[in-house]
């Protein structure tokens, strides 16, 4: 038991990430809304930022600041400052987030448009009409 | 008795005034954060979209026509285009100058600052361009999704 | 201008002629054919030169912007790079000829949103095949993949609830590469494939390992509708705008069949992925599912160009059970089957436009006698039909050849049975269409028969890349020999 315990508090970023995934999946799966589907998808992408970030952090590490004449005569301690790799990173997948969202409301707007409403099942009896 | 129902946005002097006094100091912000990437968490990205909702909170504040008034429909295009072309631009000219694809210390044929102070202000002309591109695209963004495509009337 | 950037100018032009062509494009549409043409033909004779220079010199190594790997972003032109450079700017340029006239009808007034966005989805390809470093990967897929989203939502009809589900399952399976790439960077602390090569197998984690690329290949199955992932396929491929269906079915699958080579043969060494014999087993099984699936799904339909979707389902089966049959004849196939398989989808999919643009709809009842208003377009659409089946000697039936014997060496005999039986399915597909296009009796609107024809061909600006395609099936099924000996064979790793 405590065993079990001591893993679940020893890696608890990862659980919380699983967490979070799974509440993005049974939106995109589960609710009839499509604008729920949608942030659904937001979520799962967040999540997966989230735990990208998190594997950069070391215990007591600052921010990856240093002043740029320090760098270059060669003294950055990689031990105390938190890995700024991930973080670039996920600035691309966020900006590819934003992207994805953006053209997926405006495709919303156009079925919204076209069919008169967002629920899906209302939209799958009008196409069987 | 008013119905607030009738109470359609852009008609509240609280909001109206704090935004006027509001906006000068975010684009500024904006400005800072971007050139400031080099030194403290900020970039092109981040000050792009700082800039970009100060033109969003003018839209939301005024109407969309106010806004389009200080950033024209035709100027946006313009600068949605320009974005990428400096990016890309910087890119090429340092390949047109027998160097490899954005290696800026090849850059230092055309104005003499030494190859290491070049890639360091290499960064930033990629930097402003992306936080240009950004801006513009922001706007459009807003501007498409709240009229529905038509861009004359806003929420 | 040395030639040591080419390779990056093949996939700059394109981009700089999207922005072009979305300012210069808002005045008057007289720029966009110019700038979409002239950037494809400049791309077109880069690749080729690209493809000598890689033919003669071995493997061209690259890092953007003068860092060193593994820090760096690394490009690397290898053999199979280059093929794929050529095989997309050519398959681009012929289907931008048809584009270009099918927009003009169906989208008027927007012609610049479209072919801006057709632009940088050709950019973003380019990319794809050149990149060397896994995240850069994540972000070009997910380039091509928002482009296409926009493209096919702008369609008519039932178009963007079909580009709405397309980009929920396409965002879960891009979401699923980047944690398998998270993964790995987690394992070995670098994101350049040729290091993560080197570093993965020194590693004693098995199960992290496991983990990361079961993420990454399902992300990927995701992407290239690989039954049953493959829900979202026929909808977004059928509903999307004729000109975007032209270039994004040829291109979009096939792409990320190479993509899941490059993955398994580059980044993951082929020892690590195909140790457990069981694994392969099941996607070779799941492989020969996919292909009756998808052809029997085909021969459901009656609308010609859904029909053509599910028979991509199909070759993507084939794609996939020819490289996990982990043999050198299976790669082999594979390998050539994306060539084959990329012209033979653009020559149909070139018929499918020109008979659009001249009747409005390719239902299967409206092709009744189209022999004798389109002659050459069914001539051409005969061409790829055999290509399809597998006749010798245009390009389908050496890929198909490869791929059987393939399935031999490595005793898989449900593939051979499934690639036979998929055959026999094309036939009865494609000759029943062949007979109602040449024997069946013209339809008039008050259903009259026997009314005179006369020739009413598709202009000149779509029959010439179709002419020229069904030309080239021919070329490249009989230059498969030197294409097989001096291209691909260098792909295959050694002791396959």
């Amino acid at each position: 038991m405590e065993t079990i315990i001591g893993e679940i508090v020893a890696k608890y970023n990862y659980w919380i990430y699983v967490v979070l995934m799974m509440i993005g999946f049974y939106a995109m799966i589960g609710k009839r809304n499509l604008v729920k589907k949608l942030i659904g998808m937001n979520i799962f992408q967040t999540s997966i930022i989230l735990f990208f970030v998190s594997t950069g952090v070391k215990k007591g590490g600052g921010i990856p600041i240093v002043d740029k004449y320090q760098a270059l005569a060669g003294h950055v301690e990689a031990a105390s400052t938190v890995n700024p790799l991930p973080h670039v990173l996920m600035l691309t997948a966020i900006v590819v987030g934003v992207s994805v969202t953006g053209v997926a409301l405006a495709v919303l707007q156009r079925i919204y448009k076209e069919y008169g409403t967002l629920e899906e099942d209302e939209i799958l009896e009008k196409l069987q009409r | 008795m008013r119905d607030i129902y009738e109470h359609t946005a852009g008609e509240d002097l609280i909001i109206k005034t704090s935004v006027r006094l509001m906006v000068p100091f975010i684009q500024v912000f904006g400005l800072y954060v971007i050139i400031h990437g080099h030194y403290s968490p900020g970039g092109g990205f981040q000050g792009g979209v700082i800039l970009g909702a100060s033109f969003i909170l003018l839209a939301l504040a005024f109407g969309m026509k106010t806004s389009q008034e200080y950033m024209t429909v035709s100027v946006n295009a313009v600068l949605n285009n320009l974005g990428p072309a400096i990016f890309i631009g910087v890119g090429v000219l340092c390949a047109l100058f027998g160097g490899l694809f954005l290696d800026y210390s090849a850059l230092d044929k055309l104005i003499p600052l030494g190859p290491v102070e070049w890639r360091s202000f290499g960064i930033f002309l990629i930097e402003v361009g992306v936080g240009v591109a950004v801006m513009s695209i922001m706007v459009l963004l807003y501007w498409n999704l709240s009229s529905g495509g038509a861009m004359d009337e806003g929420l | 201008m040395n030639a040591t950037n080419l390779h990056l100018f093949v996939l700059i032009v394109p981009l700089l002629a999207a922005l072009a062509i979305n300012l210069l494009g808002r005045r008057s549409r007289q720029w966009i054919a110019p700038l979409v043409l002239g950037s494809l033909a400049f791309s077109v004779f880069g690749s080729i030169i690209m493809m000598a220079r890689v033919i003669e010199h071995g493997t061209l190594r690259y890092t953007v912007g003068n860092w060193q790997p593994p820090y760096g972003i690394e490009l690397v032109v290898d053999p199979l790079s280059a093929l794929m450079m050529v095989l997309i700017s050519v398959v681009a340029l012929l289907a931008s000829f048809s584009s270009l006239k099918s927009v003009e009808q169906e989208l008027p007034g927007r012609e610049h949103f479209f072919f801006t966005l057709y632009m940088i989805l050709i950019a973003g390809l380019f990319g794809l095949v050149l990149t060397g470093d896994a995240f850069n990967l994540y972000v070009l897929l997910e380039i091509t993949s928002i482009t296409t989203y926009g493209l096919i939502a702008m369609g008519k009809g039932r178009a963007a609830l079909s580009s709405f589900n397309y980009i929920i399952m396409g965002s879960i399976g891009a979401c699923f590469y980047l944690l398998g790439i998270g993964y790995i960077y987690i394992l070995t602390g670098t994101l350049n494939m040729a290091d993560i090569a080197r570093i993965l197998p020194t590693l004693n984690a098995p199960v992290a390992t496991a983990t990361a690329i079961a993420f990454v290949l399902v992300g990927l199955w995701v992407k290239m509708a690989f039954f049953p992932l493959h829900s979202w396929l026929p909808n977004a491929y059928s509903q999307a705008p004729t000109g975007a269906g032209t270039m994004v079915a040829p291109l979009m699958t096939k792409v990320t069949v190479y993509l899941m080579v490059r993955v398994i043969f580059t980044m993951y060494t082929p020892a690590l992925v195909f140790t457990h014999e069981w694994i392969a087993q099941g996607v070779v099984w799941a492989a020969s599912v996919a292909i009756i699936c998808g052809s029997v799904l085909a021969l459901g339909q009656k609308d010609l160009r859904r029909m053509l979707t599910y028979i991509i389902v199909a070759e993507v089966g084939y794609m996939v059970g020819g490289i996990f049959l982990a043999n050198a004849n299976g790669l082999t196939g594979s390998i050539l089957h994306i060539v084959n398989d990329a012209l033979m989808t653009l020559c149909l999919f070139l018929v499918v436009a020109a008979i659009i643009y001249r009747q409005g709809s390719v239902s299967l009842v409206s092709l009744q006698g189209i022999f004798r208003r389109m002659p050459i377009t069914m001539a051409a659409f005969t061409l790829g039909a055999f290509a399809m089946i597998g006749v010798p000697p245009t390009c389908g039936f050496f890929s198909k050849w490869y791929l059987i014997l393939g399935g031999i060496d490595g005793g898989h005999w449900e593939f051979v049975i499934a690639l036979v039986v998929s055959s026999l399915i094309n036939a009865v597909l494609f000759f029943r269409i062949i007979e109602l296009g040449y024997f069946g009796s013209l339809q008039d609107v008050d259903h009259q028969e026997h009314i005179i024809a006369e020739r009413h061909e598709a202009p000149w600006w779509m029959l010439s890349p179709l002419v020229l395609t069904a030309i080239i099936l021919i070329v490249v099924g009989l230059s498969t020999g030197p294409l097989v000996n001096n291209v691909i064979r260098l792909m295959i790793p050694v002791g396959f």
